[in-house]
């Protein structure tokens, strides 16, 4: 009896621990969308009124209207999904030589993957600049899609998945006379879906996220992403018209969001399985 | 490497003399074989390889050199020589920027993890874990520029921010002007960059303690260890690969701070704001001074190198790893 009613109380005081930073990690978005309401005037006279008064719907089409935020949802999309495609073929590629094929130097080879890993972004970012220049890169796309492409950490995880899986499968084929590009596309792919998966998720995010490479690299208005083009709104239109800023930054948000709510149990065993999440 | 699989015959006879010439043959045929290994290894590494060595190496190599140079991106190169990194070193911008970047991790890491650590374990022995998993991932998939929108009018000052507001008039305590305050203004950043980066945590945290086997901590429980006890003999021990690497990664990631600070705050309003990386930004792309900024990315390479190999080294000492 008293063992019972200690565990429902420690249960009662996990609940409320969690709850409260439950209340902590929602109540920004709430305050978001409770603020994406507002008019000017309210912003002015009570800006922490609890609710909106008058509600200004008329926000969201304003906020889209003034910067290209369709435009922008497009671009992001589709280079994260070129970046995806081409990130996952070539990593794949590159972790099956490193799991499956002998070969001189393979060792110091993957060593060398690993530690550019350790070099941190933003040092190459100066003479990528000036690289991507000289091709022609820069106010482009191909700026934020080819050098994504480069990408250790998905060499590593996907020689981890291609090592789980059973290399009689492969041995089979070879006997019935499969060379290596049969071998990886009919049964190591197929067979290393779920990591596919996974890293396909995290690289995305990566990608749909970045901001300091959109920064630098894209010039003009109609080749932003969605977060550079909520920053520069909100550096343009900030001022006191944060209901106007908030309603951008609500609808560069809320489509994320609900991908993420219907794929939440893949996506967060995903990054959970990295411990890297992308970044 | 090829000799190596010869046989060596003990003595010529009729017999021996046909196996050496067969194994000679499949030594040949060997070979052959391996070149064809060797082909399909450089056909599957090419892409990755092309694409890590034009976008990596390469810049990086760049980098060095023009660490070496005076350059705006326009005019001409002339050497430097250890002009950048002397200036670099002795400018009391960079030093700041050291330092705030220092803050920004010695607060980042230590507090983010142990909340993380904590929330994971309380999700651990509740049930809910999917309701409060998402709850606490949402800011994890919301890219930093929005993340910091939102809290800008959290934090702001003057009639704006809610926080500072609710407390005054509530508890009738006055708040530092977060954004605003060169001495704040980095504590407030590293409270969003946990609350961003908190749920990631505690995902890979919690991933962690499934793993352990529930029994060991019941066997102890048995044996009358309190919860204090199994926390520190049983579960942190069986934990710590996990945190190292979080611990590590989180480090990284710190020293690497960028989007919350340039949208939050620009640096440009508030100096207790400048990070490295912001540092690298601005000499590079504000000042056009493409050799004193690859100066500062290779000092906090540097940086980043001699913190990671003394976490590495440490890890032998706190770090259990399962034989």
């Amino acid at each position: 009896m008293v063992a019972l009613l200690r565990r429902r109380l420690g249960a009662i005081a996990l609940h409320t621990l969690l709850i409260a930073g439950g209340v902590v990690m929602l109540f920004p978005f709430l305050w978001m969308m409770l603020t994406a309401f507002k008019g000017q005037q309210q912003m002015i006279q009570d800006p922490l009124g609890w609710l909106p008064d008058p509600w200004r719907p008329e926000n969201f089409p304003d906020a889209l209207g003034m910067m290209p935020f369709g435009r922008a949802y497009w671009n992001s999309f589709y280079i994260a999904t070129v970046v995806v495609v081409a990130t996952l073929l070539s990593a794949s590629m590159a972790a099956y030589a490193f799991a499956r094929i002998e070969f001189p130097f393979s060792k110091t080879l993957f060593m060398v993957f690993l530690l550019t890993q350790m070099v941190p972004s933003q040092v190459t970012l100066v003479p990528l600049y000036v690289m991507l220049s000289k091709f022609g890169w820069i106010d482009t796309h191909w700026a934020l899609i080819v050098p994504a492409i480069a990408n250790p950490f998905a060499v590593f995880m996907m020689r981890q998945f291609i090592r789980s899986v059973p290399v009689e499968l492969e041995e089979a084929a070879r006997l019935d006379g499969a060379n290596r590009w049969t071998i990886f596309t009919r049964i190591v792919l197929p067979n290393v879906r779920p990591g596919l998966a996974a890293l396909g998720i995290i690289v995305f995010l990566g990608s749909w996220n970045s901001f300091l490479y959109p920064l630098i690299f894209l010039n003009s208005e109609d080749n932003y992403t969605v977060p550079l083009l909520l920053s520069q709104f909100k550096g343009q239109h900030g001022g006191l018209n944060y209901g106007l800023v908030l309603a951008a930054s609500a609808v560069s948000v809320i489509p994320m969001l609900i991908a993420f709510l219907i794929g939440q149990r893949r996506i967060i065993n995903s990054m959970a399985a990295s411990g890297l999440g992308g970044r | 490497m090829t000799s190596s699989t010869l046989p060596a015959p003990p003595r010529e006879t009729a017999e021996s003399r046909r196996t050496r010439t067969l194994s000679n043959a499949a030594v040949r045929a060997s070979k052959a074989r391996r070149r064809r290994e060797q082909g399909w290894a450089a056909l599957f590494l090419a892409p990755q390889f092309l694409a890590l060595a034009v976008f990596m190496l390469v810049p990086f190599g760049f980098a060095v050199v023009l660490s070496f140079m005076n350059w705006d991106g326009l005019g001409d190169k002339s050497w430097a020589g250890l002009a950048n990194y002397r200036e670099q070193l002795s400018d009391p911008e960079f030093h700041d920027a050291v330092l705030n970047t220092l803050l920004l991790g010695a607060i980042t890491v230590p507090v983010g993890l142990a909340l993380a650590l904590l929330v994971a374990m309380a999700l651990n022995n509740v049930r809910g874990k999917t309701f409060y998993r998402v709850v606490y991932f949402l800011p994890v998939v919301t890219s930093s520029v929005a993340v910091s929108v939102i809290w800008q009018i959290i934090l702001a000052s003057g009639d704006l921010g809610l926080l500072n507001n609710t407390v005054h008039d509530w508890f009738g305590i006055t708040l530092p002007d977060w954004l605003d305050n060169e001495n704040w203004v980095m504590v407030a950043i590293a409270a969003v960059t946990i609350w961003s980066s908190l749920g990631l945590n505690v995902v890979i945290f919690l991933a962690g303690l499934q793993a352990i086997p529930s029994h060991l901590g019941e066997v102890a429980r048995i044996d009358g260890a309190g919860p204090v006890r199994v926390f520190r003999h049983i579960t942190l021990p069986l934990l710590s690969p996990t945190i190292f690497f979080s611990f590590v990664i989180a480090v990284i990631s710190s020293f690497q701070a960028f989007d919350q600070i340039y949208v939050l705050v620009d640096p440009k309003r508030n100096e207790g704001a400048r990070t490295i990386v912001y540092q690298v930004y601005d000499l590079g792309f504000r000042d056009f001074r493409f050799g004193a900024s690859s100066a500062a990315a290779l000092l906090l390479t540097v940086m980043t190198v001699i913190v990671t190999v003394i976490q590495f080294r440490a890890q032998k000492r706190f770090v259990h790893y399962e034989s």
